[in-house]
C-alpha cells in the first residue's frame, strides 16, 4: 500500500473541502472494499478522508412512509435495528447475510452504494425497494443512481448521506451465495409497494438490472408460480470460475421465485 | 510392562490438554516473522508476472537508486552458487533417469511460472523495498505457455524445458502390466474410469518467512525458516547450494503455523536470503503475503487417471491397470518426483486382494507453481480413483457396494501386494462393520424419502481405505530414487533433579507433539507429565533428524524416543543395582521405580539421576549422566487404514450439495492421546472435503493462476463442516514397539471418495454416474442438465 495522507473531519462540509483539496483524494467509510484496492496496489489515493467522525451519519430514522438509515450504518447495524426488522424485514435480513461478521461490522451501505460492486447485495435492496440515494447536494432515485460495475451517478466529490428505503406492503430478498467470497452469485429483491411490483437482480450481471416481464406476471399474479417460468437470458451476464452466464440465468429464475414464496 | 510400552501411570491414552496451547492460544507463539534480530534489513522478492517468457534486460538502475535500498540482485549475480535439488531420482520403464533441469534460485534468462522469483530487493525498510521493486524494469518476451497437462502433452506444445521432449519428466511404472492387462482381458466384468484429481493450494495460515544471518566472527550462517524439516534444509541449503558444512549453518524452524507438506520444500527464497544476509553482512528478513503464497508456496495433486478394473462372476477384483498423468509444475520441488511414483502407484491394492496391479505414471513439466507433497501426498490421488472405481464396479455388475468390497477385502496378515507394500497388520472388516453402525448405514433409505419430501436428493456413500505412512526402510527408499534416509533421531536427556528435555528431530507446526511425546517419555520413564519438556526445530539443539511429514512423527520419531528411554532405563538399571547391592539383571524397571525383584528395595529413576550427575557411588567404569540418543529406522511403513462414510443432500433446483454427516471408523493404531488424535482426523477431513466439494487451484491457457485469493479460492469454513462422528478400532502396528501408526493424513486420504460417491448416489436415480471434484453447484446442476436431456 502506498502513502496517503489521512484526514478525518467531524463534519459533511469539512470531508467536502478535504476531498477538494486533494489531488486523488477518496473518502473512507468501512473500508472493506476500499483497503483491499489500495493493497493491490490497484489504486493509490492521495489523500483518504474518513467519514469516522462525522456526526448524524448513522442513525436509523422512521419517517413513516419511509425508513432513512445513515450512510455510515453498518450492515450489522441494519441487520439487527428492530425498527428495520420490524418495518422493511426483507432489508435486515438481507444486511444480515452480507459477508462474514467482520465484514458486517465494519462495511457501511454508503460504502455499498457508492462502490456498486456488481455482486453487492445492497444495489438490488435498494432498486428492488425503490430506495432514493440522499447526497450532500441532491436526492437520486436508485433506478438512476446506479450504471455498469463501480459506476454510479455520484460526481467525484460527491458524498452519500443516507438512503430511504419506502415502506412496502411485502418483500423479499433471495441470494446466492459466492462459496469463497460471500458475494452474490444472483441475488434478487422483489417487492410489492404502491408503485407496484419490482424485481431486482445483482449479482448476475455487469450491475443491478430490473426484470420487466417478471415484474408484470406478478402485478398480474404475485405468486411463484408466475415467476417459475419466466427465464433470463444468459446474454451479458457474468461469467467466472464458480458461475457461467447460463448457469446464473438459471439462479436467477430460481432466487426469484424463492423470494416471491418467502414473500409468505 | 505391558505390551502397549506401558507402565501404567495412564498418561498413554489420556487427553490431556496441549502443552504447546498456552502460548498459541494467548498469541504468544514465536513464530518466524516475530522474530527480528539487530540490524535487519527486508526483502522484497519481485516475481515474474508471465508465465513464460524469455528474460529480455532487467534494469535494476532505478531500484538501487531508491531510498532505503542496500542491494539489488537477480540471478546472474548468484551464478555459482548451486541450485535447487530434488530429493528424489525417479527411473523412467526403460531404465533412463528422469529428466532433471537446472533450478537456479532466481530465474536466469528464461521464467517458466507466474510467481518465479527475478529479482531481490533489500533494504532498510518493507515498504522501501516494495517501493523500489516496482522500479525495475523487466523486459519479458513471452513464450505460449503450457499451462495444464493436457496443454503440455499436446502435440506441438511449448516445451518447459528444452531437454524435455513433450514435457516429459519421466514415464514411471510399477507393478506386473502384463499379469493386469491379461487379467483384465479374461475378466467377467470390466469397468473403467476418467477421473481429474484437481490442483490444490495448501493454505498453511502462517505464509512463509525467513530471516538469514551471517556471523563473521564464526563464519556460521544462521536461517530462521517456516520448515517442517530443519535439518532436511540444512542438508540441501548447506551441502547442494552454498556449499556450507554442517557446523557453519544454523537452521531454526521456531514455531510453525502450519504446513500440510508445503513446508517441507528446500524454497529458493532460504538460498536467496541466506546468500543475501553473507553478501551484505546484515540479517536479511523476508515474509511472505498471502498473495504471493498463492504462487509462491508448493501446491498439491493435479492429476488426470483412467483406469480399468477386471472382475470375476463373483465380483472379486481380477486385475486393475491404472494410468496417471501428473502434474509436476515448472520446476521439481523436492518431494515432487516422488509423490505421484512411490507414493501413489503403491497404493493401488488398497484394502483389497487384487491379485495383478498395474500403475504407469508420466510426470508432465508445465508453466505452473511447482507442485509436492500436500497432506495425503498420492495416497488421497490413489485412494480417490480407487474407490470411485469399486462404486463403479457395484453399479456395472448390480453388487450392493459395501458387499463388493467385503467380497475383495485382505484377511490375512502379512500380505503382500502387488505394487510392493507388505500390511503387517489390519481388520478391515471392523472398520466397516463399526462405520456401518455409527452411520446407521442401514436405516439410510428412510432419510432418503424424508428428504425426497422436501425436494433433496439425498444420497450416502463409503470409502474403505488403507494409508502408508512412516515411509521406509532407509535402504529399500534409498534403492528406489530417494537422496535421504528416512530414519528419525531422538534423544532423552534426564537432568539430575529428574526432570527431562526431550530432543526430537521431527517438527511440530500444528500437531502437538510437545504434548503427545511428553506423554510417551512420562508413561514410559514414570515421571510426571510436567516434568517433560520437547524441543524440536533447531539444528543446534537436536542431533539430526528428517523433520514431519507423511504421518511420521509418531510411528518413526516417536519411536525413536521411546528407544532412547529404553536405553536410558538400562544404564539406569545399572546404576540401582550398584547402589542396592545387587545385580543389573535382578533390577526391574516399572512406575518409575527400579526395584530388586521379589522385594520391597528400589531407587527412583530421580535418585538414579541424581547418582548419575554426582557419582561419588557409582557403578565402576560406568560414565557419569543419564543422556540418550536413538536413530530408529523403521522395518517397515505402517497402515492405518478405515472406512468412512459421507452423507449429502442435493438441492436439484441449484445443484447446491450440502453435507449432512461423516462418519469415520478408524484404525490408526495405538492412540496416545485421543483429543489430538480426533484433532487430527477433524482437520484431514476438512480438508478432504475440501478437496471434495470446494477447493480448485485454476489457471488460465496463459498460465495466469485465476483462483489467486481467498475471494475465489473455497477453503471450507465451519458452516460447510457437519459434526464428525468418529470411531475408532485399534489395531497394532507389528513392527515398533509403540504398536501406533499415524493420524495426520488420515482424513484427507479417506473421506473425498466417500463424499463424491454419495453425490453420485443422490443423483444416480437422474442417471448421472460420476461427478468430478471439486462437486460445485454449477457442476451439479450442470450433470443434472445433461442427465435430464439424454432422458
Ligand atoms: C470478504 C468480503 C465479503 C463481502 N461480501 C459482501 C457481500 O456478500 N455482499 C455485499 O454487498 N458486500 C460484500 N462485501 C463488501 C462490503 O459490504 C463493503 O462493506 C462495501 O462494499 C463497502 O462499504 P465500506 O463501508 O467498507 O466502504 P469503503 O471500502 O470504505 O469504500 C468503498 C468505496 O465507496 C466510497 N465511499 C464510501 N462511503 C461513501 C459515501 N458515504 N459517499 C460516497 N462515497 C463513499 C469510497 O470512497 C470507496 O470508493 C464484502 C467485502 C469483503 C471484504
Amino acid at each position: 500500500m502506498d502513502d496517503f495522507q489521512y484526514h478525518a473531519p467531524s463534519s459533511v462540509d469539512g470531508v467536502l473541502s478535504a476531498l477538494r483539496g486533494a489531488d486523488d483524494g477518496k473518502v473512507l467509510a468501512g473500508g472493506m472494499s476500499l483497503v483491499p484496492v489500495l493493497k493491490l496496489g490497484l489504486a493509490a489515493p492521495s489523500h483518504l478522508v474518513s467519514l469516522r467522525n462525522v456526526p448524524g451519519l448513522s442513525d436509523i430514522e422512521d419517517h413513516g412512509h419511509c425508513l432513512k438509515i445513515g450512510a455510515c450504518c453498518t450492515h450489522a447495524q441494519v441487520a439487527a435495528s428492530s425498527v428495520v426488522q420490524e418495518r422493511i424485514p426483507a432489508l435486515a435480513a438481507m444486511a444480515g447475510r452480507i459477508g462474514d461478521p467482520q465484514v458486517r461490522n465494519c462495511g457501511t451501505i454508503g460504502g455499498s452504494v457508492a462502490h456498486n460492486d456488481p455482486a453487492a447485495d445492497y444495489p438490488a435492496a435498494c432498486v428492488g425497494l425503490g430506495a432514493t440515494i440522499i447526497t450532500d447536494r441532491r436526492k437520486i432515485s436508485s433506478d438512476d443512481f446506479f450504471g455498469s460495475m463501480f459506476e454510479t451517478a455520484l460526481e467525484e466529490d460527491e458524498l452519500v448521506t443516507a438512503v430511504c428505503f419506502p415502506i412496502v406492503a411485502r418483500a423479499a430478498y433471495a441470494k446466492f451465495e459466492n462459496p469463497a467470497s460471500k458475494y452474490a452469485v444472483a441475488g434478487v429483491m422483489v417487492a410489492q409497494g404502491d408503485d407496484g411490483v419490482r424485481v431486482a437482480v445483482t449479482g448476475a450481471g455487469a450491475g443491478v438490472f430490473r426484470v420487466a416481464e417478471m415484474e408484470a406476471a406478478l402485478a398480474d399474479d404475485f405468486s411463484a408460480d408466475a415467476v417459475a417460468g419466466i427465464g433470463v437470458s444468459s446474454d451479458g451476464l457474468l461469467s467466472d470460475n464458480v458461475a457461467g452466464a447460463e448457469y446464473r440465468a438459471h439462479l436467477v429464475t430460481v432466487m426469484a421465485r424463492r423470494a416471491v414464496e418467502a414473500c409468505g | 510392562m505391558s505390551d502397549n510400552g506401558s507402565n501404567g501411570t495412564g498418561f498413554i491414552g489420556a487427553s490431556l490438554k496441549r502443552k504447546e496451547d498456552a502460548r498459541f492460544l494467548t498469541g504468544r507463539g514465536r513464530y518466524t516473522d516475530d522474530i527480528n534480530l539487530p540490524g535487519q534489513l527486508y526483502a522484497h522478492l519481485l516475481r515474474s508476472t508471465v508465465a513464460h517468457a524469455n528474460l529480455g534486460s532487467v534494469d535494476i538502475s532505478a531500484a538501487e537508486a531508491a531510498p532505503g535500498v542496500h542491494a539489488v540482485f537477480t540471478g546472474p549475480d548468484m551464478e555459482g552458487v548451486g541450485g535447487i535439488p530434488t530429493g528424489w531420482l525417479i527411473h523412467s520403464k526403460d531404465g533412463s533417469p528422469m529428466v532433471e533441469p537446472a533450478h537456479p534460485a532466481m530465474a536466469i534468462g528464461k521464467v517458466r511460472h507466474v510467481g518465479e522469483i527475478v529479482a531481490i530487493v533489500v533494504a532498510e525498510t518493507r515498504d522501501q523495498a516494495r517501493e523500489a521493486a516496482a522500479l525495475i524494469d523487466i523486459d519479458y518476451q513471452e513464450l505460449p505457455a503450457a499451462a495444464s497437462i493436457e496443454a503440455a502433452r499436446a502435440d506441438g506444445a511449448p516445451l518447459v524445458w528444452d531437454e524435455a521432449d513433450g514435457n516429459l519428466c519421466y514415464d514411471w511404472e510399477v507393478g506386473d502390466r502384463a499379469a493386469a492387462e491379461d487379467a483384465i482381458a479374461g475378466a467377467a466384468h470390466t469397468v473403467s474410469i476418467d477421473v481429474v484429481n484437481q490442483r490444490l493450494v495448501p493454505n498453511a495460515i502462517e505464509p512463509r518467512a525467513a530471516i538469514g544471518s551471517f556471523d563473521p566472527t564464526t563464519d556460521v550462517y544462521t536461517l530462521y525458516t517456516t520448515s517442517q524439516n530443519p535439518h532436511l534444509i540444512r542438508l540441501l541449503l548447506g551441502a547442494f547450494v552454498l556449499g556450507l558444512p554442517e557446523h557453519k549453518l544454523r537452521i531454526v524452524a521456531p514455531d510453525v503455523g502450519g504446513g500440510f507438506g508445503s513446508k517441507i520444500p528446500h524454497y529458493a527464497e532460504e538460498a536467496i536470503i541466506t546468500w543475501t544476509a553473507g553478501r551484505l553482512g546484515r540479517p536479511v528478513k523476508w515474509t511472505s503475503d498471502r498473495s504471493e503464497a498463492f504462487v509462491s508456496d508448493t501446491q498439491g495433486r493435479d492429476h488426470i487417471s483412467t483406469a480399468t478394473l477386471g472382475l470375476d462372476e463373483d465380483g472379486k477384483f481380477v486385475g486393475l491397470k491404472v494410468s496417471t498423468q501428473a502434474n509436476l509444475g515448472a520446476y521439481l520441488s523436492t518431494f515432487a518426483t516422488c509423490v505421484p511414483t512411490y507414493l501413489y502407484g503403491i497404493l493401488f491394492a488398497g484394502p483389497y486382494t487384487t491379485p495383478a496391479i498395474y500403475c504407469e505414471v508420466e510426470g508432465v513439466f508445465t508453466n505452473t507453481v511447482p507442485v509436492d507433497a500436500l497432506r495425503g501426498a498420492g495416497r488421497p490421488e490413489a485412494t480417490y480413483l480407487l474407490e470411485r472405481l469399486v462404486d463403479k464396479a457395484a453399479a456395472a455388475t448390480g453388487i450392493d457396494r459395501v458387499d463388493i468390497r467385503r467380497r475383495n477385502f485382505i484377511r490375512e496378515f502379512p500380505y503382500q501386494t502387488p505394487v510392493a507394500l507388505q500390511y503387517d497388520q489390519g481388520d478391515y472388516d471392523a472398520t466397516l462393520d463399526l462405520a456401518l453402525e455409527a452411520s446407521d448405514w442401514d436405516g439410510f433409505e428412510a432419510r432418503r424419502s424424508e428428504a425426497a419430501g422436501r425436494g433433496k436428493l439425498r444420497g450416502i456413500g463409503i470409502s474403505t481405505f488403507i494409508e502408508a505412512c512412516g515411509i521406509a526402510p532407509s535402504a529399500v527408499v534409498g534403492s528406489l530414487g530417494a537422496r535421504a534416509g528416512l530414519y528419525e533421531v531422538g534423544s532423552v536427556r534426564v537432568h539430575p533433579t529428574g526432570s527431562v528435555s526431550v530432543f526430537t528431530g521431527t517438527h511440530s507446526h500444528g500437531q502437538g507433539h510437545e504434548t503427545t511425546f511428553a506423554q510417551i517419555v512420562a508413561e514410559t520413564l514414570g515421571v510426571d507429565f510436567e516434568a517433560v519438556d520437547v524441543v524440536h526445530g533447531d539444528t543446534n539443539a537436536i542431533p539430526f533428524g528428517m523433520g514431519t511429514y507423511g504421518s511420521r512423527s509418531l510411528a518413526v520419531g516417536g519411536t525413536a524416543i521411546y528407544n532412547a528411554v529404553q536405553k536410558v532405563i538400562a544404564k539406569g538399571k545399572k546404576i540401582a543395582a550398584h547402589l542396592l547391592e545387587a545385580s543389573e539383571e535382578d533390577i526391574e524397571f516399572a512406575d518409575g521405580n527400579f526395584t530388586v525383584a521379589g522385594t520391597d528395595r528400589s531407587k527412583s529413576i530421580g535418585e538414579v539421576a541424581l547418582t548419575a550427575y554426582v557419582p561419588h557411588n557409582y557403578p565402576e567404569g560406568l560414565e557419569p549422566g543419564l543422556e540418550e540418543t536413538a536413530f530408529y529406522d523403521p522395518l517397515n511403513f505402517t497402515f492405518p487404514a478405515g472406512t468412512h462414510v459421507a452423507e449429502v443432500e442435493v438441492d436439484p433446483e441449484t445443484g447446491v450439495v450440502e453435507l449432512v454427516a461423516v462418519t469415520g471408523a478408524d484404525d490408526v493404531g495405538r492412540i496416545i492421546n485421543p483429543m489430538i488424535v480426533n484433532g487430527q482426523l477433524h482437520g484431514g477431513l476438512a480438508h478432504g472435503i475440501g478437496q471434495a466439494l470446494l477447493e480448485h487451484c485454476e489457471y488460465d491457457a496463459e498460465g495466469q493462476l485465476v483462483t489467486g485469493s481467498y475471494m475465489n479460492y473455497t477453503m471450507p469454513r465451519a458452516g460447510d463442516l457437519p459434526n464428525f462422528n468418529i470411531n475408532h478400532n485399534t489395531t497394532h502396528c507389528t513392527h515398533n514397539p509403540l504398536g501406533v501408526k499415524g493420524v495426520g493424513e488420515v482424513g484427507s486420504i479417506g473421506v473425498p471418495p466417500a463424499v463424491i460417491n454419495a453425490v453420485v448416489d443422490a443423483l444416480s436415480p437422474l442417471g448421472v454416474t460420476h461427478i468430478e471434484m471439486p462437486a460445485t453447484s454449477e457442476r451439479v446442476w450442470q450433470a443434472i442438465q445433461a442427465a435430464q436431456a439424454q432422458d
